[in-house]
């Protein structure tokens, strides 16, 4: 997508200044690389810490003496239990209880939440939290920050370095450490990280001072798609789609039996009757034989050659040095150690179901 | 003494002999970036200009290599099995594809030299 219609980042000049190569993503114009390459970058951001621009992410504020309230009718959540700063990773789910998006949320204050979701869904997002708002007395509105993530195992120091302390925050925990500006510790690499959404001018600045320290390089969306599948995290509208629930996801530990129990969500009745009879394809991870990516898209068939699935997001992993891949596979194939074929292009790629992750999630929890 | 061509899809081609060693360009490997796996042709194939010769794969995406000329194919760079970054350290050199044997020379006049090869990528 080129055009008129394509979104700019605010902050592009700096990563027309850094080298970027840009691509479109989800009607955005976005660095896809910089001159180290997607290999380099990939590594860094594992073995020091990467600088990321999500500004395409869209930041929601709920907030009103109803928001738990609609958060709770909106998300499969038990948003009042929430405490002050605690996040969780949750979805909006449509009748079926197909997943409109996967998003974050986290409680900022009694009657305030931070809703974080993904840059294709944000028009959509908004449409329905504004929809079903009307029955609750709480408002939406839609930020317009820049966001950054900053991620891998020395982002809590270059982070300090830079003047933002990050002390007790613990993963999946946000707070409000200045005006207008949101920071929870949280990612998309499976690596230790934070996510910063505030003000372009603050931004510019932070980002002056982040890049003085030799341990953070710009990493781009090539790699941010590589981390996160080697970490195992889902892609919306690949991994998920609204066709999709989160029991064949194996999504259903964002769920709790509380929760699943009140019915209280926009979803709750169908996927109360999918975990009864069983989703007829699970999510798993998928390890190709040898060298050669299996991609998105490739079907999966079992060893007697019969239908048994397909990749949803496939690609090379740079610190697993293998391809790394994921899909839906027929239930009764969704274990590890299942062995199926991939189809790319007529040849058939030996590839193993395995557990996710494929490189260990290296969060701060404590 | 060879001779080197080059496609408006970025492939090189080196002629000697009949014989053509064809490769992609420094221009087309910093395109794809890192490559980490490349689909080598069968010895003996025959190929219409145009076909795909070899898939060469990225972290990110595959793309097609198209063969420049008709031919059949009379090598495969195997090392490229085992350190497909050949391609992006040394495309016109150690980086080579395959190397086909020239059903007919008279198409390599349609091609272009290195001089408006480079006025082609600007």
């Amino acid at each position: 997508m080129t055009g008129e219609d394509t979104k700019h980042l605010p902050l592009e000049d700096l990563h027309n200044a850094a080298g970027a190569r840009f691509g479109a993503f989800a009607g955005w114009s976005m660095p896809l690389t910089y001159p180290a390459g997607v290999m380099k970058e990939h590594l860094h951001t594992r073995e020091h810490a990467g600088l990321f621009d999500i500004s395409h992410m869209q930041l929601f504020e709920v907030s009103g003496p109803g928001a738990a309230a609609l958060v709770n009718r909106a998300c499969p959540l038990d948003a009042g239990a929430l405490e002050i700063s605690q996040s969780k990773y949750t979805f909006f789910l449509n009748e079926a209880a197909g997943i409109i998006d996967d998003l974050i949320v986290t409680r900022l204050g009694d009657s305030r939440f931070m809703v974080v979701a993904n840059a294709g869904n944000a028009v959509e997002d908004e449409k329905h939290l504004r929809a079903l708002a009307a029955d609750f007395d709480a408002k939406t509105e839609p930020l317009g920050r820049v966001f950054l993530a900053i991620q891998g195992p020395d982002a809590w120091a270059a982070l300090a370095r830079a003047g933002i302390e990050t002390g007790s925050l613990l993963f999946m925990h946000g707070v409000e450490p200045r005006q207008d500006w949101f920071m929870s510790r949280s990612g998309y690499t499976g690596e230790d990280g934070f996510e910063i959404g505030l003000p372009e001018a603050d931004a510019r600045d932070l980002v002056a001072r982040l890049l003085q320290d030799e341990r953070v390089q710009w990493i781009g969306l090539a790699a941010r798609d590589s981390l996160r599948l080697e970490a195992g995290l889902c892609l919306h509208g690949q991994d998920l789609t609204p066709e999709i629930d989160p029991a064949s996801a194996g999504l259903m530990w964002a769920i709790s039996k509380e929760v699943r129990a009140s019915g209280h969500f926009i979803g709750a009745d169908a996927l109360r009757s999918i975990l009864e009879r069983g989703p007829s394809q699970k999510r798993v991870g998928l390890k190709p034989d040898g060298r050669q990516p299996v991609r998105a898209g490739a079907a999966l068939v079992d060893t007697d050659g019969n239908p048994a699935g397909h990749v949803t997001s496939g690609g090379f992993g740079p610190s697993t040095g293998h391809p790394v891949a994921m899909g839906y596979v027929n239930t009764a194939l969704a274990k590890p150690g299942a062995r199926l074929f991939a189809d790319v292009r007529g040849t058939k790629i030996p590839v193993d179901v395995i557990s996710l992750p494929f490189t260990p999630h290296r969060y701060r929890k404590g | 003494m060879a001779k080197t061509y080059f496609t408006e899809d970025h492939e090189w081609l080196r002629v000697e002999g009949g014989v053509a060693t064809v490769g992609i360009t420094d221009y087309a490997q910093e395109q794809l970036g890192d490559l980490v796996f490349v689909e080598l042709p069968e010895i003996g194939r025959k190929l219409a200009k145009g076909d795909t010769a070899v898939v060469v794969e990225s972290v990110k995406a595959a793309s097609d290599v198209y063969a420049p000329v008709d031919g059949e194919i009379t090598e495969a760079n195997t090392s490229l099995s085992s350190d497909p970054s050949l391609v992006n350290s040394a495309a016109t050199g150690d980086g080579w594809l395959w190397k086909m044997k020239l059903a007919d020379e008279g198409q390599l006049a349609s091609l272009m030299d290195e001089a408006a090869y480079k006025a082609h990528i600007g």
